[in-house]
């Protein structure tokens, strides 16, 4: 790869007139919106790099604003002028931006690329086309991270979700994300609601004070945390005994940087993250966005991502097809929260769900968090 | 000077009278002085003024709600909801063509999120019913269609309701798309409602309308070629329900006047739209939810303010909200009590900075200088990051500690993710602020008083508490107005290092501008701010007045 690039960049300069001119109905920079880190590396180099090498002449620009996309994207629509062409989003913001009509509405069969056995996009991605705007790329999860070198003498490492709520047991602080999602559906799944209640229970007045209640037992005991980098630096640190956060943030600790943390996946919470086309682009640059798209999401392209980073792939045919970590060369299914030994029991973000009661129960969770 | 013996006015040297001549140049200055001023004036107007404006507005801005249903509204206005159990049919009708035009325009969302701030479950009740707003409609088309084919057909359509004389209905029509959209739709769109079809088929005729205005200027078709929407079927199927429409159509002439009278003759369906959308959703039959758009219907509400004052507006009035959602006035309050601590340890750690720097050797004092700016020609993330680094509980501070033993080891001091976290880093951030409009005041404070103090026999306090202080009080009220007005509006660092009990008011402004998208809601939180901001100016003027606060010499 190292010998290809210069000739590829060589062959971009002399070949951009005549692109140019080929790819005339398409605008030639293209502006993506992602999430900065490890992360936006892993797109870069199975989307990006790809991408330019097959249309010389493109020129990408990265923007990391995706935490405050929505709010962006709504100034720039009521300024007028939209100058992102993909948004990396997660699903609920996807949700969102297509409520607010901010986000395109897309098919899934127009504008994404079959599987290669023929499977439509639609079936090949299933239940995760969450939403009429969003596509998704990557299956993630916010689990638990452990110390275990702060495991108490004579007890099991911690394996169970309600572990968290065991202060006895497990002494102690925890790092828990300053919003309710994940957190009250972990406190009433510990507080013996049954799995498949939690959201019915959720739902009532009663049922969002039995949350509040149970995370009340372990208030004491939590570092609540904002950002994604927080978790992974708290148990570094040994600021904490254990914490949720994204599992790709904890894969990095494990196997870049040797931390002894252990992985807890019990009751993780999947969710997703994907792209968004903004509403009002030109002809130009709609095309040129759509054919990204196409490029970014098919199956090769997303399973090439589980290379760089332990996130996922939101498309079933391109599961077969991960394989080991570029440069640490480890087998990564292992290390994916769908795999199935991690996935013995799993939650799937309530979007609906959550869209409708995220303001209300937020405003509880933070009136409570401030008494 | 002859011109003072006549009795005219006084003239210039040009003959004109000199009151005249005078206020022109002196209006020629003052232009002048306007056009040197101009730019700074724009820059001012267009990076503070309008922003502020528009924040104001936004927090009494309601507008959405009318705009995105321009039947229902005035349609539930006789709706009595302490009487009546739910609102009438018309209501329903007047919703489903109103939502069946947002949805086309995918505007029901937006709405729908707009009221969820207020009553939960309203964001999925309206996105999951405009969606199937032309399943209801479908039940009309198909049985109209099965009467007389030719309702399949767009140029059939267009030939039956094109005419003249509906001038006033596409105006009409066009406007409320002007207030969804906040577009221009003015461009011709080659149709004009007949006014003989509008008498006998108003209902119809407005959902045609409609239905042509978007296909021309937003699908950019053209009307004869294209088969109307499925609101345009109901509404010919509720303007048929009308007894007076039969008689209406049995003398009616014009394209399609056979077709329209075999319909009227024929038996259409008898769903109503009230059991048409409580089988879309049971919700719809929940008082709550009309009740919540009577509330919100008004195009300004006082609704963003009240949220901000934990208070609540309902159809009953205003009340405040439930202890358990009580929020904003609590931390109003911990951002002013917090401020002033910030305030008062800016003063007790800087005063005596300040005096070393004013009355050091110079050399000495340059250096000190230098370690008082550093932190300000440093990144806010990276001392903010840095003081995480000495304040956590594995952090340098408690390492020490529990190293020369002062600490157990499993007793460690909570230093941060709480107010005592907020208060050292921002008093550490903002002490420059404090130290300089000090420092410069005292530096004009002349040694030789003190001096004098002493040799009239003035102990070394009483010098200082009677001749230095008063001097050096205008420099503590410059730095106490610069870091206060500072602390109260800060948002990174209380975000960084708060954790639950050191955020400010802030850092929900800041969640509702990014995250809830709950704008209104963020703009009555900072005009309400604001406004404290200025009171406080105000009782500080009154108190200690603002002639008495020097930056510098």
């Amino acid at each position: 790869m190292k010998f290809t690039k210069p000739i590829l960049t060589t062959m971009a300069l002399s070949l951009s007139a005549t692109t140019s001119l080929a790819d005339g109905h398409m605008a030639s920079d293209m502006t993506l919106v992602s999430w900065g880190g490890a992360y936006q590396s892993s797109q870069i180099n199975a989307y990006a790099d790809p991408y330019v090498a097959m249309n010389p002449g493109v020129t990408i620009t990265w923007d990391e604003s995706s935490a405050e996309a929505v709010a962006k994207l709504r100034a720039m629509n009521e300024a007028g002028s939209i100058t992102w062409d993909v948004v990396d989003v997660v699903a609920a913001d996807a949700l969102r931006l297509c409520d607010e009509g901010l986000a395109m509405e897309i098919d899934a069969d127009e504008i994404l690329a079959p599987a290669p056995d023929g499977t439509s996009a639609s079936d090949d991605f299933g239940d995760l086309l969450v939403g009429d705007c969003f596509i998704p790329q990557i299956v993630y999860s916010t689990t638990f991270g452990y110390r275990t070198d702060m495991v108490p003498a004579g007890v099991e490492a911690p394996n169970d979700i309600c572990d968290v709520f065991d202060l006895e047991t497990y002494p102690g602080m925890r790092a828990l994300e300053q919003r309710p999602i994940n957190n009250v559906e972990w406190a009433l799944l510990c507080d013996g609601v049954a799995k498949e209640d939690v959201y019915d229970v959720l739902a009532t007045e009663e049922g969002q004070e039995q949350a509040l209640a149970k995370l009340d037992t372990i208030r004491d005991s939590v570092i609540w945390w904002s950002a994604g980098a927080d978790t992974p630096q708290l148990l570094a640190d040994g600021e904490v005994f254990m914490g949720s956060t994204y599992n790709g943030r904890l894969f990095a600790a494990i196997e870049e940087q040797g931390q002894p943390i252990g992985m807890m996946w019990d009751a993780q919470v999947f969710d997703l993250d994907g792209w968004i086309i903004p509403e009002g682009l030109s002809d130009e640059r709609l095309a040129r966005a759509k054919d990204f798209i196409y490029f970014a999401t098919d199956t090769q392209r997303l399973a090439d991502q589980a290379k760089y980073i332990s996130y996922g792939p939101a498309r079933l045919s391109s599961a077969p097809l991960v394989g080991q970590h570029a440069t640490l060369g480890i087998e990564m299914a292992q290390h994916m929260p769908t795999d199935p030994a991690n996935a013995a029991n799993t939650f799937l973000y309530n979007y609906e769900f959550w869209a409708d009661y995220r303001d209300d129960i937020d405003a509880k969770f933070q009136a409570w968090l401030a008494q | 000077m002859s011109d003072t013996t006549g009795s005219g006015p006084m003239l210039a040297a040009d003959g004109r009278p000199l009151k005249e001549s005078l206020g022109r140049a002196l209006r020629r200055q003052k232009l002048r002085a306007l056009a040197l001023i101009a730019p700074l004036l724009f820059f001012v107007l267009l990076t503070f003024v309008i922003p502020i404006v528009s924040m104001l507005i936004r927090s009494v801005d309601n507008e959405i709600v009318e705009n995105t249903l321009p039947g229902a509204v005035p349609a539930l206005a006789a709706w009595d909801s302490a009487t009546q159990d739910l609102p009438s049919e018309d209501v329903y009708q007047n919703m489903f063509f109103d939502l069946f035009n947002a949805s086309e325009a995918r505007r029901h969302t937006r709405l729908g999120s707009r009221l969820n701030y207020e009553t939960t479950g309203l964001a999925s009740l309206f996105r999951t019913s405009g969606r199937n707003m032309d399943s209801i409609g479908e039940v009309f088309q198909d049985a109209i269609e099965d009467v007389d084919p030719r309702f399949e057909d767009g140029a059939f359509w267009y030939a039956m309701m094109n005419g003249t004389g509906g001038d006033a209905m596409l105006e009409m029509r066009r406007a409320r798309w002007e207030n969804l959209m906040d577009q221009d739709m003015s461009a011709d769109i080659g149709f004009m409602p007949s006014q003989a079809i509008i008498e006998i088929l108003p209902t119809t005729a407005a959902a045609y309308t409609d239905w042509a205005i978007w296909t021309v200027i937003d699908d950019e078709d053209v009307v004869s070629e294209e088969d109307p929407w499925e609101s345009v079927y109901a509404a010919l199927a509720i303007d048929l329900r009308n007894p007076a429409t039969g008689p209406a159509l049995t003398a009616y002439q014009g394209p399609g006047a056979d077709a329209l009278q075999a319909l009227a003759a024929a038996d259409l369906p008898e769903l109503t739209f009230t059991e048409a959308f409580l089988d879309l959703d049971e919700d719809w039959g929940d008082k709550e939810v009309w009740e919540t758009i009577v509330v919100y219907s008004p195009n300004y509400t006082a609704g963003y303010f009240l949220n901000a004052v934990d208070a609540q507006l309902t159809s009953e009035g205003v009340s405040m909200r439930p202890d358990n959602q009580q929020l904003y006035i609590q931390l109003f309050i911990r951002t002013l009590q917090m401020s002033l601590i910030i305030t008062g340890s800016c003063i007790l750690l800087g005063y005596p900075i300040a005096w070393l720097l004013a009355n050091l050797p110079m050399r000495t004092a340059n250096v000190l200088m230098i370690l008082v700016l550093l932190p300000f020609w440093t990144s806010l993330l990276v001392r903010t990051s840095a003081w995480k680094v000495l304040l956590q509980q594995q952090g340098v501070i408690n390492e020490i500690l529990v190293w020369l033993g002062f600490v157990d080891d499993a007793n460690r001091l909570i230093l941060m993710n709480n107010s005592t976290g907020t208060i050292i880093a921002m008093t550490h951030i903002l002490l420059p602020f404090m130290i300089l409009p000090l420092y410069s005041v005292m530096k004009t404070i002349p040694p030789t008083y003190l001096r004098a103090a002493k040799s009239l026999g003035a102990t070394n306090w009483t010098a200082f508490w009677r001749v230095y202080f008063p001097q050096s009080v205008p420099g503590i009220g410059a730095g106490s107005i610069l870091v206060f007005i500072l602390a109260i509006g800060y948002y990174i660092t209380p975000e960084i290092v708060g954790g639950t009990d050191g955020v400010f008011i802030s850092n929900r402004i800041a969640y509702h501008i990014s995250s809830s998208l709950n704008w209104g809601l963020a703009a009555a939180l900072g005009t309400i701010l604001l406004v404290l901001v200025m009171a406080l100016y105000w009782c500080y003027d009154r108190i200690v007045g603002i002639d008495n606060v020097k930056l510098g010499g």
